[in-house]
């Protein structure tokens, strides 16, 4: 449920917090505390660089060996969190949330991660109730930069992307690192750091062409019913978007002292799930990702490691991922299924290597994951039986101070959507509650934010 | 024939996609074939019936007929490589959702820069003698008559009809403003041209209709929309130039005129593009563009070696339907293929390793490979990477060649008990069967399992075997009503099951107008079957049947018929004598 912000104040928020009549959503940073654009604080006029990415691996956890004895700060890293020590510090476990169906059917492998990305479960598999979370973030923070998103797989597979308008439109992924060295450092790429600046003038006339063909294309509405002027609706919102990222080529882009450019183009890597190349994959794409992130490309992204219903494999073993959660038994003594649970170790692997690749990189006062705030979750708990009780998720980086982290949290049995609806209210989504039915929620989550 | 007089049951068979079966049945499939049984002698009318027209539609172009459209425009050296976003298949094709899927930021990106590389490809020194038909006056200068008639011409194509006034002049004009900025008259006439092929007039074919004179009140598509949607149905590409002055002529109104078109569209060597696409699609072949196995269980199972899989099923439907005008039951049973020499290291076949390219080879008559069943294509796509796959290998035998839906197996199941191989069951058969004495599985399992362990001779990458885990493989099963011993046997209870056709007449209708057939349709889908069953399911048989069908054109437009009404003038003529 959108929601008017233009009433509010600073000193009306801080009044009710004061009044302790609404300490519940004591936020120091609500939007109303940001510019307009979501980007500068509202009292300094200091450009805050915000960016945000979401995360996805399929088949979810074994709880025996994921969730953390403890909660709050100081816990200890159970064995599947282990290829998290190193950057433990810079992330938050969140567990015992749920997802609720509300009477809709468990669709295995789909409804998890679609209720977690749109704050509803669906109704049947392939419909979406409504845009993923990025769209509302991106269309909040993404004007400034090249790219609103940018949607990577690991995978290889362009199908493997949970960034969506709706049902019919997905914004695709980019498959391999060549292609994304190509799409964001090619020949369009302008360095923001070089001397020189000099508005090309071909940008101007490509932006009057495709305002121009937004005009002729006015009277094809005509003919059409109202879906489908919805689709064209959708196709002019498409292509502002492209005329307002020309715009900005007109002006010198804003220096960016960390942005540094890969030497060279990255090399072709075979497709295909095994474990091994998925890593090598995501590996050369993440490394890529963080220098577009330092480059101002684009301020959100999405990364599918696995897919919802991971085909992964193991060289030599005739079993995918997904066959293994289903078909192995669990071992009595370890309470997990040892090889199913080996490939979500890899997958926390690479998650590791993602948020230590934006830890590492130098910006500002900070890292680049000090400015950021990544959203990681599965589509189900324990893959064996889909269940979408106590569906994982996590959160990393600080986005300039807002979010604690080092903290494991206890969802209580709670809607998962509570973290989504947070990470939206962090960047000036106007929402005043976000879900349907026993999804809705209007509360964030005060135990990570500052 | 009203849908009153149809059963329901059988009238839902007739829509196949829609089919759902239901698993709690103990004879599962029997509803779907009894259904489609019953439809087929419900009644032998050769009349069609007249159906509620439905409105005209709007489809985003696939990325092949993107591709193939620039070909037959510009020439197969302009390269066109972009990648489309993946489109929600839908009734069981993409061709039908792509009447629903729109354009994201994600995907007008790299449109964009690949309009502005065709472009820009298509007006230098190499290639604008060929398209452009003047010589501005000065390079560096605007001329309006030059760029008006390149731009007429291309335009034309692009959109499939002629550009209005508004949309030329504005072209015109874009052109002319970019040739001090772009650099010269040929550069600027390349930023109009990439404002085109990034426009929603080309990207989306977008149908539109007019009053049908024969029929007061009636609506039928014009002549450009009945150009198009012949055209992508026959050729996955735009019309030709004959064909769009057979449009602007209205030469598509008179049945002769008609036929006359058809029939070159079904001559021409364009017709073997449409037919892989139309079967790329119903097949889902598609996902061979990602198939991959584990390298160490099948060394042999290459990333080529699964392009070229599917290579030899587009090949052996081209032979079968284009080249022998064979039956398209009968590519159940065919021992025609084409092999390669990589697929020989597959299919275990001796191939002449000095040829280069294909070979037609035909299976011996007792050799196990007998149809697409048993082609790599279909055993490795419907298999795991490391193993193959009954149930997989059955449910897609069910829901693409018979239109059947088999819903997924319910959230809560442990598998453990009997998926994992054991010393009591090394089979898959034996791991299978513990699935009859669970409840909530049988019904699922017996939709498909029957069917899918006929193929078992067939492992995980498509290699015949005779074990596994060295157990003899027992390949009997049985399809509805139909029992067999091996796959040759699956492959004839497949041919005569009444499902299959039923189905190739809804995906071919579902397609050819680019939406999923309604409940109301369901009458003309059992016509067209009736009298196919007469006739026989050639490809030439099945397409005549739906184009030259009185419905085929017929529309009904959804915004004020005032509105729609724009590309016809009021003396009939066509929308090109508007400009």
């Amino acid at each position: 449920m959108p929601i008017k912000t233009d009433g509010l104040s600073r000193r009306r928020v801080l009044r009710g917090v004061m009044n302790g009549a609404a300490v519940a959503v004591s936020l120091p940073l609500l939007d109303v505390f940001l510019d307009g654009n979501g980007t500068a604080m509202a009292d300094t006029g200091k450009p805050l660089p915000m960016r945000f990415g979401t995360w996805f691996w399929g088949l979810g956890v074994d709880s025996n060996i994921f969730v953390p004895k403890t909660t709050g700060a100081g816990f200890a890293l159970p064995k599947q969190l282990e290829a998290l020590s190193a950057v433990k510090e810079q992330v938050n476990v969140f567990t015992n949330f749920n997802v609720f169906n509300d009477g809709r059917p468990n669709l295995c492998h789909y409804s998890g991660w679609v209720a977690l990305r749109c704050g509803s479960a669906p109704v049947s598999r392939g419909s979406k109730p409504g845009q993923s979370l990025d769209c509302a973030v991106s269309d909040r923070i993404g004007a400034g930069s090249r790219f609103s998103t940018l949607s990577l797989a690991a995978t290889g597979q362009p199908r493997d992307s949970l960034s969506f308008r709706d049902a019919d439109s997905m914004n695709p992924a980019d498959i391999s690192a060549v292609e994304l060295y190509q799409k964001v450092f090619g020949a369009d790429f302008v360095n923001p750091n070089s001397a020189n600046f000099t508005p090309d003038p071909k940008v101007m006339i490509r932006k009057s062409v495709l305002s121009s063909i937004t005009e002729q294309s006015k009277a094809m509405e005509q003919t059409l019913g109202a879906a489908d002027r919805a689709r064209l609706d959708q196709y002019y919102t498409s292509v502002r978007e492209l005329e307002n990222r020309l715009a900005l080529q007109l002006e010198k882009p804003p220096p960016a002292p960390n942005c540094k450019i890969p030497g060279q183009k990255p090399k072709d890597m075979p497709v295909g799930l095994d474990v091994e190349r998925v890593a090598e994959r995501h590996k050369a794409m993440a490394d890529l990702l963080v220098m577009a992130l330092s480059c101002n490309q684009t301020k959100v992204f999405n990364m599918v490691y696995s897919d919802s219903g991971s085909s992964l494999t193991r060289n030599g073993q005739e079993k995918t991922h997904h066959s293994y959660t289903h078909e192995e038994p669990m071992d009595a003594t370890l309470g997990y299924q040892p090889n199913a649970s080996w490939f979500v170790g890899r997958a926390m692997e690479s998650w590791a290597y993602l948020i230590k690749a934006m830890a590492d990189t130098p910006e500002g006062d900070g890292s680049l994951l000090d400015h950021s705030l990544l959203y990681a979750h599965s589509d189900c708990n324990l893959a064996k039986t889909h269940s979408v009780s106590g569906i994982p998720m996590f959160t990393a980086g600080k986005l300039n101070g807002r979010v604690k982290t080092g903290l494991h949290i206890d969802g209580k049995g709670e809607a998962g959507t509570r973290l989504g609806y947070t990470l939206q209210r962090l960047y000036g989504v106007p929402l005043a509650s976000w879900g349907t039915q026993s999804m809705e929620t209007a509360r964030e989550l005060g135990e990570m934010l500052t | 024939m009203s849908l009153s007089r149809l059963s329901r049951t059988a009238a839902l068979a007739m829509l196949g996609g829609s089919l759902l079966l239901g698993c709690a049945t103990d004879k599962p499939g029997a509803t779907a074939a009894n259904a489609s049984q019953a439809g087929v002698n419900a009644s032998q009318t050769t009349t069609e019936p007249a159906i509620a027209p439905v409105a005209p539609t709007m489809r985003l172009l696939t990325q092949t007929q993107y591709a193939n459209t620039i070909a037959d425009i510009f020439g197969p050296d302009i390269v066109a490589k972009v990648r489309f976003a993946p489109v929600n298949r839908t009734s069981g094709l993409v061709a039908v959702g792509a009447a629903k899927a729109g354009l994201t930021p994600g995907v007008v990106d790299p449109l964009d820069s690949t309009a502005r590389s065709m472009a820009k490809q298509i007006l230098d020194p190499k290639h604008r003698e060929i398209f452009v038909p003047c010589r501005p006056k000065a390079i560096d200068q605007r001329d309006d008559a030059c760029a008006r008639a390149f731009l007429s011409g291309a335009g034309r194509r692009l959109y499939r009809r002629p550009l209005t006034q508004a949309e030329l002049s504005a072209a015109v004009e874009m052109a002319g403003e970019a040739v001090k900025p772009a650099g010269d008259f040929y550069s600027g006439l390349a930023f109009s041209l990439a404002g085109m092929l990034v426009s929603p007039q080309f990207l989306f074919i977008t149908e539109t209709a007019e009053h049908d004179p024969g029929q007061a009140g009636a609506w039928r598509l014009d002549g450009y929309s009945k150009a198009s949607r012949l055209s992508y149905l026959l050729w996955d590409s735009a019309p030709d130039e004959d064909l769009l002055k057979a449009a602007e002529n209205g030469g598509l109104n008179s049945p002769a005129g008609l036929r006359k078109q058809v029939s070159r569209m079904l001559d021409s060597p364009k017709f073997e593009r449409g037919l892989r696409a139309f079967f790329t699609d119903d097949l889902v072949l598609e996902a061979f563009d990602t198939l991959t196995k584990d390298g160490e269980i099948y060394p042999a199972f290459s990333i080529k070696v699964a392009q070229e899989a599917r290579e030899q099923v587009l090949r052996t439907v081209v032979d079968h339907l284009m080249v022998r005008k064979g039956d398209y039951r009968d590519l159940f049973t065919t021992k025609h293929t084409f092999m390669s020499s990589d697929l020989g290291a597959i299919y275990q076949v001796p191939v002449n390793r000095g040829s280069q390219g294909w070979q037609a080879y035909d299976f011996a008559p007792d050799d196990p490979r007998t149809g697409l069943l048993t082609s790599v294509g279909f055993l490795a796509q419907h298999a795991h990477p490391g193993r193959s796959s009954p149930t997989r290998r059955g449910r897609a035998l069910r829901e693409i060649l018979l239109c059947q839906t088999v819903p997924d197996p319910p959230p809560n199941v442990d598998f453990s008990s009997f998926e994992e191989p054991s010393a009591k069951a090394l089979t898959a058969r034996d791991r299978l069967s513990v699935h009859a004495k669970v409840a909530s599985c049988k019904g699922c399992h017996a939709m498909t399992d029957p069917m899918g362990l006929a193929l078992e001779n067939f492992d995980g990458a498509g290699q015949y075997r005779q074990s596994d885990h060295g157990s003899k493989i027992d390949a009997s099963g049985t399809l509805n009503k139909a029992a067999f011993t091996d796959a040759a046997g699956l492959g004839r209870a497949v041919r005569d099951e009444p499902a299959l056709r039923s189905c190739i007449v809804n995906r071919l209708y579902g397609y050819s107008v680019g939406r999923a057939p309604g409940a109301r349709e369901a009458p003309l889908l059992k016509y067209y079957q009736t009298e196919l069953d007469n006739r026989s399911y050639r490809i030439d048989d099945m397409l005549s049947l739906i184009i030259f069908s009185k419905s085929f054109f017929a529309v009904a437009p959804e915004s004020k018929p005032a509105m729609v009404a724009r590309n016809t003038p009021k003396d009939e003529k066509s929308h090109a004598d508007q400009n």
